[in-house]
């Protein structure tokens, strides 16, 4: 092994390698558990099935809301609120839809024209669904530049006004017990103000 | 005592609207008893609510089930602590609650406020009356904790279960304190517009609150992410509802406002627009409390839908009028004393970075209430989620993590090239190794890698920064390392506290930024079998399920599934998650069961599994797992976060002098900064 390919797998070892998911087959469920002291108190579960971990099924089911006012999306919801009698519901028609054929975007518009546009977790981007997009972007960047502009405009100064000093690495010159030796400064009494500038730090 | 509760409330209504009234009326500059009356009327208003406070405490934790508000909230086997919490658990509590502490904070910065400022004061007596009495008046009005019913039920209905939580004892609290206390420096922001005075006195005089408000903020705001993540059971922290995003504006406003209000000491500009940030930072945090009040928005976190919301909504635009009226008026009163002189600049840098922030907060307000507008505008309705919030403020916060690393690289009114290039060498560097470490080990997600890519950046400007102080002291003084840095530190609160805050911030993005690989995966397991799952670092986890246990525990009946854990073949322990089914003291089912998610936690990944329920009604479990990279650096951002703002407010350290124009040369501004010294970072 090259100390390149060491130092690359230790990195991916350490950092973020991609997205790895184990494939498992569900448990075989032909035997049945022991019963519960009380079942009442737990919420009934259909089997996991493939369709549940389907990453397909997921990734609509993220585009989805639950319609039991939960305000979160179908797969949130199933998978949280166990006491929602509707996500499961929601879940079996995504699963039987893609099943049938239908590709995401077509469940995902089966669901719009059988539940409304709020069905959706995010609108559309088109029409007035557009400004909800764009408006926060562009006002930021509208007035980021303005204000660029704006600056630059009043920094179009003579240079001679913004007597600049060749700066040195001040922490190079400062001995420990007196202030540097900068370069020639034309404001009287800067180096006054420098002192106490460092007095400053210093307090 | 609820006589004695109503009373008091009643008596703090009048206290305060005659403190009001005096402070805004009384023409109290020719009266000073007026003023004194005015300055009073706080601490009695104060005195007035804490027994008001203390009624319902009493009748709460005696379990006098014939106030509504108590059978409402408690039951009898509802555990002591939850019993105390249930103050602020329901509407009308948390009414009262606000209103205290409210009271409470008005009486402090009357008596611990300096006496410099003594002209501002009846005036901020005034406001905080003003906003106490209408806080009162609403629970008179609508929303009263004293109420009683026509007869005593044998137990209360008890705590909601997912409030029953050490979370939502802290919690709740944290995120009230800090909407309320930013009414103090409004107050100030009001009284410095109504005396005229608007040079940066009123900003010295209310500084520490600001950080008082903002650091309250960031820990209820961290406190809710934890208390979601550990509670909900949904693997997640944050979710962009109505409720999480209203505590978020008032933060990012306040965030603002202490990043500009340097530049209105260094410099004396903006000083418009400080008073406007802390005038929204206000409303904000009304428009909150509207949205969590009145249901017109739908919300996980809503409290029950009354009629208190349009309360909120009147007070909003009241309080909206009479503060911009007034911002206004004293327009021509607030010209800036210098201009901006350069892009290069460190207070061009703070405006940018106001107006991300600035530009995140109406993203998120636009966000929030574009259902209504949409199904106003074109009677549709719709749904903004996540996905929406994600597509618009990602790019805006990675901005945001930019100029978070450029501001304190930049030195005051301009830099010379020169110093710019020394600043960002290494910042540049470190946050360009990053990304390309982040693309060698194969990701390839743009967000995530620009966020740690940006991360880097800010954590090269940080590290630069403690590092050239610290070497200064270190040749300036002789002394070591630790030292210095403790030094550097210690007398340099402001600048320094600022630094660790932002590296509070920087880690959070990382941590965010990890959520971009969860891995999420639904087993049902009969007692005896596995499951396996691997995480994002390719670790393999086996899940070997153990049985359920069924038994009762406090005031719930506790059903736990448990699970044996291997992390790549290695055990690392037992989880367990939990169904409860809370009782109550008569045995009676309160509320549908909720879940406990069982949490395994390493610096790199959560497992995070919640027993999702029962096949059959047998020991077989349906399990949902999900492996969150990165989570434990939330929480470790969050204290990092108020670490620093904790550092930047702790009392003592030299006052920030603002100086004139002709005072700073330019050169040696870039010299200073460019040593890591002298000049004020971040606040």
């Amino acid at each position: 092994m090259t100390r390149r390919d060491f130092l690359r797998g230790s990195l991916a070892a350490t950092l973020l390698p991609g997205l790895q998911s184990a494939p498992q087959a569900p448990p075989d469920s032909t035997r049945r558990g022991d019963p519960l002291y009380d079942p009442s108190v737990v919420q009934e579960r259909a089997l996991t099935t493939a369709a549940d971990n389907d990453p397909v099924v997921q990734a609509v089911e993220r585009r989805l809301k639950c319609t039991c006012g939960c305000n979160l999306d179908i797969y949130i919801c199933r998978t949280t609120d166990f006491t929602c009698s509707y996500s499961p519901v929601l879940h079996r028609e995504v699963v039987a839809l893609l099943a049938a054929g239908a590709s995401p975007d077509a469940v995902v518009a089966a669901f719009v024209d059988k539940y409304g546009e709020s069905t959706l977790m995010a609108p559309p981007p088109q029409g007035f669904n557009l400004a909800g997009y764009l408006l926060p972007g562009v006002l930021v960047t509208a007035v980021g530049l303005l204000l660029a502009w704006v600056i630059a405009r009043r920094s179009r100064r003579p240079e001679g006004q913004l007597a600049a000093v060749t700066p040195g690495r001040l922490e190079e010159a400062l001995p420990t017990d007196r202030l540097p030796d900068l370069p020639p400064i034309p404001n009287p009494g800067a180096d006054e103000r420098l002192r106490k500038a460092l007095q400053e730090v210093e307090d | 005592m609820t006589l004695l509760g109503q009373f008091s409330l009643w008596l703090a209504f009048l206290v305060a609207g005659w403190g009001a009234a005096v402070a805004f009326l009384g023409r109290w500059p020719d009266r000073p008893d007026l003023a004194r009356s005015a300055v009073r009327s706080t601490y009695a208003v104060c005195a007035s609510l804490l027994v008001a406070a203390l009624c319902l405490w009493k009748a709460l934790l005696s379990h006098d089930f014939n106030v509504e508000y108590v059978a409402q909230y408690t039951s009898r086997n509802l555990p002591l602590s939850y019993v105390f919490a249930a103050f602020w658990a329901g509407q009308k509590g948390s009414l009262l609650f606000w209103a205290t502490i409210l009271s409470v904070f008005g009486a402090l910065a009357q008596s611990l406020t300096s006496r410099r400022h003594e002209s501002l004061m009846p005036y901020l007596a005034g406001v905080t009356n003003a906003v106490v009495a209408f806080f009162v008046l609403t629970m008179l009005l609508s929303a009263n904790p004293f109420e009683r019913l026509p007869f005593t039920p044998e137990d209360g209905r008890g705590l909601n279960p997912q409030l029953q939580n050490p979370g939502m004892t802290i919690h709740p609290p944290m995120l009230y304190l800090g909407y309320i206390s930013i009414t103090i420096p409004f107050g100030f922001a009001l009284a410095a517009l109504i005396a005229k005075q608007v040079d940066s006195s009123w900003i010295h005089a209310m500084r520490k609150w600001t950080i008082l408000s903002w650091l309250f903020l960031s820990a209820g705001i961290t406190l809710g992410m934890w208390w979601a993540y550990v509670e909900l059971g949904w693997g997640g922290y944050w979710s962009w509802d109505p409720v999480e995003n209203a505590s978020l504006l008032p933060w990012l406003t306040m965030t603002a406002f202490l990043h500009s209000v340097m530049i209105q000491e260094k410099r004396g500009m903006l000083k418009r627009w400080n008073l406007g940030l802390i005038v929204a930072s206000f409303l904000l945090s009304i428009f909150g409390t509207f949205i969590t009040r009145s249901g017109i928005i739908a919300s996980v976190h809503s409290f029950t839908q009354s009629g208190v919301g349009y309360f909120f909504l009147g007070f909003l635009i009241v309080a909206a009028i009479v503060s911009f009226t007034l911002l206004y008026l004293r327009w021509p009163l607030l010209e800036p004393d210098a201009k901006l002189e350069s892009l290069a600049s460190r207070e061009a840098a703070f405006l940018f970075n106001n107006l991300a922030l600035v530009g995140i907060a109406f993203s998120v307000l636009w966000g929030t209430l574009f259902p209504i507008l949409s199904e106003a505008i074109r009677g549709t309705k719709i749904t903004v989620g996540p996905p929406f919030f994600n597509r618009v403020n990602v790019p805006l916060g990675l901005f945001l993590v930019l100029l978070t690393g450029i501001g304190p690289l930049i030195a005051w009114r301009k830099a010379s090239l020169v110093n710019l290039r020394r600043q960002f060498i290494a910042p540049v560097l470190t946050g360009a190794l990053v990304s390309l470490g982040l693309v060698v080990a194969g990701i390839r997600d743009l967000y995530p890698v620009m966020a740690w890519g940006l991360a880097g950046f800010v954590a090269g400007t940080v590290g630069q920064e403690f590092w050239r102080g610290t070497r200064a002291r270190r040749r300036m003084h002789g002394e070591t390392i630790p030292l210095a840095l403790g030094r550097l530190v210690a007398r340099n609160r402001r600048r320094y506290g600022g630094y660790i805050v932002h590296t509070g911030f920087l880690v959070y993005v990382a941590a965010f930024a990890g959520m971009a690989f969860k891995v999420t995966r639904e087993v049902t397991l009969l007692p005896g079998e596995s499951a396996e799952i691997t995480s994002p670092y390719g670790h393999t986890y086996r899940l070997t399920h153990m049985g359920v246990s069924q038994y009762p525990q406090l005031n719930r009946f506790v059903s736990a599934a448990s699970l044996e854990v291997r992390k790549d073949g290695r055990r690392i322990g037992r989880i367990t998650s939990e169904k409860r089914q809370h009782l109550d003291s008569f045995g009676r089912p309160t509320f549908n069961p909720s879940t406990e998610a069982a949490i395994w936690s390493d610096a790199r990944e959560d497992l995070y599994v919640v027993y999702a329920g029962t096949i059959g009604g047998t020991d077989q479990a349906s399990y949902a797992i999900t492996i969150n990279p990165l989570v434990m650096w939330v929480w470790v951002g969050g204290g990092i976060l108020i670490l620093g703002g904790l550092v930047t407010m702790w009392p003592g350290g030299p006052r920030i002098t603002r100086r004139s124009p002709s005072e700073v040369q330019p050169g040696y501004s870039a010299v200073l900064a460019g040593a890591g010294v002298g000049e004020d970072g971040p606040p």
